[in-house]
């Protein structure tokens, strides 16, 4: 299991500023280890963002991300205390959901 | 989900591009992105053009309603911050490229339910490229921007 992600969700206004830091090597399939062998392509396909139960942003990603990925949002209309849900999923079919509140 | 589907269907009636966009083959009938979905004729494309047309945005128009905040210069290819603002009015998508990468296509995020048409994002650049940006408005247009980032050590191989 990956290890969670680091969200951080403040409210500036009206509108909710939601960081995220995902803990996953984006292997990009042409790396090569120290024995010389390619490591094969990990990485995350998939994001999706909740706020206040809907969804508001859904992303694709692809290797040319950085590894342990971060990713900054705005999302307007959302109040303190909502419940912000962050989810991804690998192209390996791992995934991981972890969770704040609209600070 | 719903709305983003909404959006999508509605963009695809007014603008009146369908006829096109179906002939030039950018969009499958009855396509609409789902969470689990992963776009791969566009992630696994090896230039941009092909890139752009696996998002349907082979013709982008230039725009400078959209802002790309990246480095000039990045000493580490391996993480360069990029921002990306659209100021065009129901922009609900934006995706980030980096030209020269051997998978050019880095993201493709898609916004509702309030979420402003920005994001930040951490790519990794082979080596000195333009980034570009692709926006999509909730009529189905596209609109693209692109800034030059002079890369010192690329962050593909290693």
């Amino acid at each position: 299991m990956a290890d969670p992600m680091k969200i951080r969700a403040k409210l500036s206004g009206d509108v909710a500023e939601i960081k995220v830091m995902m803990s996953h090597p984006m292997e990009n399939g042409m790396r090569k280890d120290s024995a010389g062998a390619t490591v094969p392509h990990h990485f995350i396909q998939n994001i999706t963002v909740e706020v206040g139960g809907k969804m508001v942003v859904q992303g694709q990603t692809g290797t040319s991300v950085s590894r342990n990925p971060v990713f900054g949002f705005k999302v307007k209309g959302a109040k303190a205390g909502d419940k912000v849900v962050i989810k991804w999923r690998d192209n390996k079919g791992e995934s991981r959901s972890d969770e704040t509140t609209v600070a | 989900m719903d709305m983003l589907r909404r959006t999508m269907l509605k963009g695809v009636g007014a603008g009146g591009m369908l006829t096109a966009a179906l002939a030039a083959g950018l969009l499958k009938p009855g396509h609409v992105y789902a969470a689990d979905e992963w776009n791969k004729a566009a992630f696994d494309a090896k230039d941009v053009g092909a890139a752009l047309k696996g998002l349907g945005a082979g013709n982008a128009a230039e725009s400078k309603d959209i802002v790309l905040k990246a480095p000039d210069i990045a000493e580490n290819g391996a993480v360069v911050p990029v921002e990306v603002v659209s100021n065009i009015p129901n922009s609900v998508s934006i995706s980030i490229l980096s030209q020269k990468n051997p998978l050019p296509l880095a993201t493709s995020f898609d916004f509702a339910n309030g979420a402003l048409p920005e994001v930040q994002v951490r790519v990794r650049l082979a080596s000195t490229t333009m980034v570009q940006a692709v926006v999509k408005t909730a009529d189905g247009k596209f609109y693209t921007a692109q800034k030059e980032v002079k890369v010192t050590v690329g962050g593909c191989g290693g």
